[in-house]
């Protein structure tokens, strides 16, 4: 390696009991490089970086880290404290940030002494502010972190580290959480200081960022490093199939024509808090073997429109009928009971109940089916047997179906709703951001999924911010803006993008 | 109505406000210290009793009236380190704890006081704090009485509010335990220790909470009885809310609940041929209820309070 070497992972490997996490993995990083670390969901990305972080102990390997000098030091395992030192900064995915303090105190946390009398806050501001001057990363020092956005708040993340004068920046996943706007500001960001000598690792699993910011991609998959290249060389199609290990699954999508109307929304009226929560008179009608994709900058009332459909908002305004028959009272049961299948937007919060059992979370939307209880009893081996069934069915993977479901991870989380809803052949689904979070194996077998209910005669709602996703799936599109639904009338992405975007196509 | 005004007025009902406050004052500061750092102490009612009890005999045993304060804090600061490694590095539920922190202080306290003197009817008295006369000072109208004929223990109190706030607003430790009490994982990613400030926290609050037992023995009366803690403590987990965990707020809160006390007493004593005395026992907390429902509504929790945190789960 040349001299320009900051990071080298000689043979990392971690075992959870009888998982291998990682597998001597080798890795170097130079020094203002960005290097992609792609791979699925479970492929040992994470662990890979905790180790490096010093959160796990690896069973073999070794870290070295360079120092000011540039000279490559050993780095002792498993302390977090010496990461620091050595300059490496970690951005979780999951933020950890204290939101009733400000950004400042947050980012100052920890670097000062506790005992203290006097802080010395001109001085932290400074250098903040330095930094902030320098890389782009521009956040509210003195407002209360709670108060920040998503975005603000992954910049205080990242301003964190640097604080601490990382010279080296590992990123996981810094992109789940935001918008694609606020996803390339992020990027933009990234490169300004790449250029400025900082070297980043960031983790991911969405290619087209990986092809347009890394420098490097490294690819990772069952805990093995499957392929590294440079992303000038780097090809779309190769990538994929070297994380999925076989050439993705192409949907296969039949043309089909709609049957009788299975949705009926007219006049659909909903006063909300927020524009998220606010839908304008609205109708739309879904036909059996129909995909409807519902198209949209995030925010614009979707929540409303899922909310409507599964019975959570009353609108104030519009009738529903579901396979023609009208729901006067519409709640969550009576939606239910007229033949609507969730796949709700948030799935740990609202698709499972994480302290019951896989089992019982099968069967939560029929207690009243004499298949699940008698008499006011469950019968606990019939769900259970129909639990193992399900989990067989729909390849749901964890510790057993009798574990709590809050243990399976989000792609098996997911894969438990997907077996509930469509066992009970709703005449319509509402599928609201199936696919977000999810690796493109899990990604791929929800889109099956929807497509084999639409053969089946079922109706389909896709709300999804990924347009990709609604153009790959969906048989006709709506836009939605500003709590109003307008028809695309076509798949032509850029018509799309500008109706979302507010402007006359 | 010209009644309510006349004691309204007066300097001994304001004087007897500060003076039933101050002991809550105590409480509550420790309470909140305690909460900041994601932690409810509920032992609080039983370490008043130790501390009552110790600050009391260490007095009567010879120690000086400043040595039987520290005697005090430092039973309450051992029982607050007992609730600490159970809720902390063990994670046990805070309730339950904290629940059993009080019926063992409490006990513990009676124990030992039986097992010292095992025959007395009324317990020995002790030479407790004077009221602080400041030349001048004290000769001031209204104010004088009010302020400057309270024990060096209340004076004590009203310091600690500015000590609490100033370490809890102005210092990297207030900071870093304002965090932990937030999301421990803020602290844990920035190398501070989630269990050394957790624990800290529940050690000098619990102190504190002692120091207010303490004044009862030490100030207010000249001796230990049983049950004269009497609720105090529970006083305080409510009147933290009612504070939303703010320094300034928690002596306002307390003033106020000691002002409903001292105001119950006078009406007692005028009005008591006309309604039963037991209302007016019950007002001080009714009206702290009916406080508490208006503030509490707004309250804005420490976030991570309740929930334990383990090193290594993310």
């Amino acid at each position: 390696m040349t001299d320009s070497t900051v990071l080298r992972l000689n043979g990392l490997s971690k075992r959870f009991g009888p998982v291998v996490a990682n597998d001597d993995v080798s890795l170097t990083l130079a020094k203002g490089e960005a290097l992609a670390l792609l791979g699925e969901n479970g492929a040992g990305k994470t662990t890979l970086m905790n180790m490096l972080f010093g959160h796990y102990l690896p069973d073999a390997g070794s870290v070295e880290v360079a120092d000011e000098n540039g000279v490559l030091q050993s780095l002792p395992l498993g302390h977090p404290q010496a990461a620091l030192a050595a300059g490496v900064g970690m951005v979780h995915q999951h933020f950890a940030l204290a939101e009733n303090i400000n950004a400042l105190d947050n980012i100052t946390l920890g670097s000062e002494p506790l005992l203290a009398l006097r802080r010395n806050r001109q001085a932290a501001r400074a250098k903040i502010e330095g930094i902030i001057e320098r890389s782009g990363l521009k956040a509210p020092l003195n407002t209360p972190v709670g108060r920040l956005s998503v975005g603000e708040r992954q910049r205080v993340e990242i301003l964190k580290a640097l604080y601490r004068d990382a010279r080296i920046l590992v990123l996981d996943e810094p992109t789940a959480v935001l918008t694609p706007q606020e996803a390339d500001t992020l990027f933009e960001n990234i490169k300004a200081m790449t250029r400025e000598g900082l070297s980043v690792i960031f983790i991911s699993h969405k290619l087209r960022e990986v092809l347009a910011f890394s420098d490097r991609i490294a690819v990772l998959r069952h805990g093995r490093k499957v392929g590294e290249m440079a992303t000038a060389d780097a090809d779309e199609k190769a990538i994929a199939r070297m994380m999925v290990g076989a050439d993705t699954p192409k949907v296969a999508r039949t043309d089909m024509a709609p049957g009788a109307p299975v949705l009926n929304l007219s006049g659909i009226s909903v006063t909300g808090r927020s524009k998220r929560d606010t839908l304008k008179g609205v109708d739309l009608m879904v036909n059996a073997h129909e995909i409807l994709g519902i198209a949209g900058i995030s925010g614009n009332g979707q929540s409303a429109l899922a909310n409507v459909i599964s019975g959570l908002a009353a609108p104030s305004e519009g009738h529903i009928q579901v396979d023609g028959i009208p729901v006067p009272k519409p709640g969550p049961a009576a939606m239910v009971k007229a033949g609507i299948g969730r796949i709700p937007e948030d799935r740990h919060h609202e698709g499972i109940v994480g302290a019951m059992s896989v089992a019982e979370n099968m069967v939560i939307e029929r207690l009243d089916d004499p298949e699940v209880q008698s008499r006011g009893l469950l019968r606990r081996d019939a769900i259970r047997d129909n639990a193992e069934r399900l989990a067989q069915a729909y390849d749901v993977r964890g510790p057993g179906v009798t574990a709590s479901s809050r243990l399976l991870s989000g792609g098996n989380i997911q894969k438990l709703i997907l077996a509930r809803v469509f066992e009970r052949s709703p005449r319509l689904i509402l599928a609201n951001q199936p696919t977000r979070g999810l690796d493109m194996g899990a990604a791929a077998e929800v889109g099956r999924r929807l497509l084999e209910a639409r053969e089946r005669g079922a109706g389909v709602v896709l709300i999804s911010e990924d347009l990709d996703e609604i153009l790959g799936l969906a048989d006709r599109i709506v836009v939605i803006r500003d709590g109003n639904l307008v028809e695309a009338g076509s798949h032509d992405r850029e018509k799309i993008g500008l109706m979302m975007a507010g402007e006359p196509a | 109505m010209m009644d309510l005004l006349n004691i309204l007025l007066s300097e001994s009902f304001w004087a007897a406000s500060l003076r039933i406050a101050t002991p809550l004052i105590f409480g509550v500061l420790g309470a909140l210290i305690c909460e900041r750092a994601g932690v409810l102490n509920l032992g609080i009612e039983g370490i008043f009793v130790v501390g009552a009890m110790c600050g009391w005999m260490a007095v009567w045993l010879g120690a000086g009236l400043w040595g039987g304060a520290l005697a005090a804090a430092a039973a309450g600061a051992l029982f607050g380190l007992l609730h600490a490694v159970l809720t902390v590095p063990l994670g046990l539920s805070q309730h339950v704890s904290g629940l059993g922190i009080t019926l063992f202080a409490t006990s513990v306290s009676y124990f030992t006081y039986r097992t010292a003197l095992p025959n007395v009817s009324s317990p020995p008295r002790i030479e407790p704090f004077q009221a602080l006369d400041i030349p001048l000072l004290s000769d001031l109208p209204f104010l004088g009485p009010v302020l400057f004929q309270q024990t060096a223990l209340t004076w004590l109190a009203l310091l600690m509010v500015a000590v609490v706030w100033y370490i809890m607003n102005r210092t990297a430790l207030g900071v870093a335990i304002q965090a932990v009490g937030d999301n421990p994982d803020s602290v844990d990613a920035q190398g501070l220790s989630v269990y050394g400030l957790r624990i800290g926290a529940i050690v000098a609050g619990s102190a504190l909470m002692a120091l207010g037992g303490a004044f009862l023995t030490m100030s207010a009366f000249d001796a230990f009885f049983f049950g004269m803690v009497n609720g105090r403590g529970w006083v305080c987990i409510a009147l933290v809310i009612f504070a939303s965990w703010r320094p300034g707020k928690a002596l306002f809160g307390a003033l106020l609940f000691g002002a409903f006390d001292a105001l119950q007493v006078r009406l007692q004593t005028e009005m008591g041929a006309l309604v039963p005395g037991q209302v007016f026992l019950m007002a001080p907390y009714i009206l702290s209820i009916i406080a508490l429902v208006i503030a509490a509504r707004s309250a804005d929790y420490p976030r991570a309070l309740l929930t334990p945190w383990f090193k290594g789960q993310r």
